[in-house]
């Protein structure tokens, strides 16, 4: 069993580790104004964190629109209501799976990648050099691999929802024999506004969670091959579980 | 030395990281214009005294002042102003390694001013023809050897016109080609262009040739100071140790440890 005083310093850790994020995250936000005015650096930063990462996103997402399905129609088939399959696919990519898998993703192969990219820059003394020709680490390095996730996500999302629908579609319409134009056009009526506008800002908080973290982590590594590892393992562990808890919260605040 | 004459002056410092003290009371000061040498044992402290310099890291008392601002007390802005003044050779060089070689050292120009283009390509040229490697321009810096990319940080080090330049163990893992090249250099730019150097190193026959003042520390304090040939004539053990290079004396060759027999002896812990 877990003593009280471990219990306690587990939560003092915890606390501290939240008010060092929260702290780190003010001092990157100042630097983000700057950081857009040299626009070539984010953007090199979108292309490695979003364009790099869009193939995975494309395939996985083909995979979960197709797995949703042939199970959706196979649920659907049993109360006679399998025309409505393209409903069925779209809400549950828009609102959830979009979303929450592509965030997933991101940590898994652009969160890793930040975070290790930093702390390897921590490890062989490029980020005390700049801080020595006195440039700002955090406005050269860090806010432009912040807003290079923060943009990308949402966009990832985007695709990884086109291409999921595309794949239900594929299953649904192509080897199921449901009609294309009831399979569109039900789902054209039933998906409003509202359905677009949860994902999308789930996207963004998921994208700034994620991106958050891995520049966190990374920039806060200790500088060792070990400390450069555990950092990245911990960026992965963290954005799942908080993309998982946001997402809870996010849908209770919906409804 | 006349307070004027100091461009880094450091007194009574106390620092100490994780309960270790580092420095007990640490005076050193640095000439303008001269080549001053910091040499010492390995673990004496000799990158953390270019940290307290740099307002890196911060001594838990005592007064650490470079043109005669207390880096203490410093704002962020007012430390970054001043560090525009010195350049910081790093032991490793610590080159960016997205960029290549000429970016390398047009980066501190590229965020300080706005060159036009041409002039700012005339700029870094010249500074890497005074380290010998304008023809390495467009390397990146996993293609240099250790000796090539120290000689590009020391380009990028001088490129915005220092005053001071600060050198962390430039000899460290050098042939004696690159090591003879870096010395010259050293002396080149302290002589033409009045650079204050201040060269943190443990290779006693190179900074003693080249330094015009040097500090020995030893046990968080100075132990000898002068100019190199009163440090050969010193007759303290410790100085004698370290400029003659004996493996043992008053800087013992072990880490303390239990008794060597009875540590041998003594049945492991399961």
């Amino acid at each position: 069993m877990i003593s009280l005083s471990h219990r306690r310093s587990l939560a003092l850790n915890a606390i501290a580790k939240i008010g060092g994020v929260s702290l780190f995250l003010l001092r990157l936000l100042g630097q983000c104004v700057p950081a857009l005015a040299r626009p070539q650096l984010v953007i090199r930063q979108i292309y490695n964190a979003g364009a790099r990462s869009l193939v995975i996103i494309m395939l996985c997402g083909l995979f979960v629109g197709m797995v949703l399905g042939l199970q959706g129609y196979q649920l659907l088939q049993r109360f006679g209501s399998e025309s409505a399959l393209g409903v069925a696919a779209a809400l549950g990519l828009i609102k959830e799976l979009g979303p929450v898998l592509t965030a997933l993703l991101f940590a898994g192969r652009a969160g890793t990648s930040l975070c290790s990219e930093i702390g390897l820059m921590g490890a062989t003394d490029q980020l005390a050099a700049m801080e020595m020709m006195a440039v700002d680490p955090v406005r050269h390095v860090v806010a432009p691999r912040f807003l290079g996730g923060f943009i990308a996500v949402p966009l990832l999302t985007a695709i990884f929802n086109c291409v999921g629908i595309y794949g239900a579609q594929l299953i649904g319409v192509t080897m199921m024999g449901i009609q294309p134009g009831t399979f569109w056009s039900q789902m054209q009526s039933a998906v409003g506004l509202s359905d677009v506008n949860e994902g999308i800002i789930k996207s963004v908080v998921f994208g700034a969670t994620c991106s958050l973290l891995a520049v966190y982590e990374g920039y806060h590594a200790e500088p060792t091959a070990e400390g450069v590892g555990l950092a990245t393992t911990r960026t992965v562990v963290t954005s799942a579980v908080l993309v998982l808890l946001f997402d809870y919260i996010l849908t209770a605040a919906f409804l | 030395m006349t307070d004027d004459d100091a461009v880094v002056d450091v007194r009574e410092v106390h620092y100490a990281i994780g309960g270790h003290a580092v420095f007990t009371g640490l005076n050193v000061r640095m000439r303008r214009g001269a080549i001053t040498a910091v040499m010492g044992p390995s673990g004496t402290g000799k990158t953390t005294l270019l940290r307290l310099i740099m307002g890196q890291s911060v001594a838990q008392s005592g007064q650490v002042s470079v043109f005669g601002q207390d880096v203490v007390h410093l704002k962020r802005r007012d430390l970054y102003r001043l560090r525009q003044r010195v350049g910081l050779l790093f032991q490793n060089g610590a080159l960016l390694t997205d960029l290549s070689v000429f970016e390398n050292v047009a980066f501190p120009v590229r965020e300080h001013a706005d060159l036009p283009e041409p002039v700012l390509r005339a700029l870094v040229l010249m500074k890497l023809q005074a380290v010998g490697l304008r023809g390495a321009a467009d390397l990146m810096p996993a293609e240099l050897s250790g000796g090539m990319a120290r000689r590009v940080a020391l380009a990028r080090a001088i490129v915005m016109d220092p005053e001071v330049l600060i050198y962390d163990e430039p000899f460290v893992g050098l042939d004696p080609i690159s090591m003879g090249v870096i010395v010259r250099l050293i002396q080149s730019l302290n002589r033409l262009l009045g650079i204050t150097s201040i060269v943190v190193s443990h290779d006693v026959r190179e900074i003693g040739a080249i330094a015009n003042y040097s500090y020995l520390l030893s046990e968080g304090k100075v132990v000898a100071e002068g100019s190199p040939a009163e440090l050969n004539r010193e007759q303290k053990d410790v100085v004698r140790q370290f400029m003659s290079g004996s493996p043992d004396g008053p800087v013992p060759f072990h880490y303390p440890a239990p008794d060597y027999f009875e540590q041998l002896l003594e049945h492991p812990r399961a």
